[in-house]
């Protein structure tokens, strides 16, 4: 496997810096910027499009574009909230080409209203996920995620996993605010709902409520 | 008394430290006086703290390769246009 992206938490302060040294050509710079990111980048695409050469294109177009256009990042937000719009909008036109027939949001496929329901109510162990080794943890949350539709698995990993703001994952997504909230309480009751199956409490019968 | 139903639309706020002090607290004595909740809002708590702590994920080394190419000829192909336009200054 390739380097491993740093957290999204990690010092940025370096990020105008190493754009302005790589709109002067310098590669070196440009690659610290795509090693940071790149993981993140291509989990968003595979979350989009579902595809893994698909999400390849959008991996390589999305940082080829940012190149491109380094003159317009101006260092008042951090880079990776920069090209994540970037590269869901290469995401869309992946799926518009896909289907060429019509327009494509990501929003298309949800709204059943069913989903807000919560099925299982079973009280979880203080750090349940203690109880599994770091490679069945991984395989329980990434398998959880990748049940969910695109929109709330796009929607959560942006706002609970990378950690932007309500307002970024709403400005990247071209979604109101209001819609990322309701897909958000979605995403985290559905995902809550999944883990519950492995998480509760020895002894516990998950019920129904609601 | 909020209901379930009123308590779940509040819930990410309230997760989330988003919510005004005088709905805070009624969603605190709501979830005092309902276990149904109360453990949903703990789980959900727990659902988003255990995937906060999850690793990036890792791009495959052959996609890398294939990225850190087509970059490299990229900065190369801007490059060489950035000497072509300095020679014709």
């Amino acid at each position: 496997m390739a380097t491993e992206s740093v957290p999204l938490e990690a010092p940025v302060d370096d990020e105008l810096e190493l754009v302005t040294r790589a709109r002067t050509g310098d590669t070196a710079s440009f690659s610290v910027l795509l090693r940071r990111y790149e993981g993140k980048i291509f989990r968003l695409a595979m979350n989009i499009t579902q595809n893994r050469e698909d999400a390849e294109d959008v991996l390589q177009e999305a940082f080829l574009k940012a190149y491109e256009h380094l003159d317009q990042f101006q260092g008042n937000s951090r880079f990776y909230t920069w090209i994540v719009r970037i590269a869901v909008n290469q995401a869309l036109m992946k799926l518009r080409k896909r289907r060429s027939d019509r327009a494509v949001s990501l929003d298309e496929q949800i709204d059943t209203g069913e989903d807000t329901v919560v099925r299982e109510i079973a009280a979880w162990d203080p750090d349940p996920e203690e109880r599994f080794s770091r490679e069945e943890l991984h395989e329980i949350l990434t398998g959880a995620i990748d049940d969910l539709a695109p929109i709330y698995k796009t929607v959560f990993t942006l706002r609970d996993v990378d950690g932007l703001s309500t307002e970024e994952t709403a400005e990247a997504l071209d979604l109101s605010i209001p819609a990322v909230k309701s897909r958000l309480l979605r995403a985290r009751l559905q995902l809550r709902d999944k883990l519950t199956r492995f998480f509760k409490r020895k002894g516990d019968d998950a019920f129904a409520y609601m | 008394m909020l209901t379930c139903k009123e308590f779940l639309a509040e819930l990410n706020d309230f997760l989330d430290e988003k919510t005004k002090l005088e709905i805070r607290a009624k969603l605190e004595r709501h979830l005092a006086e309902c276990p149904n909740c109360w453990v949903v809002c703990d789980t959900t708590r727990k659902t988003i703290k255990v995937y906060k702590g999850m690793s990036a994920c890792t791009v495959p080394d052959d996609v890398h390769s294939r990225l850190m190419a087509a970059v490299e000829k990229k900065i190369a192909a801007a490059g060489k246009d950035t000497t072509a336009t300095n020679k014709h200054e």
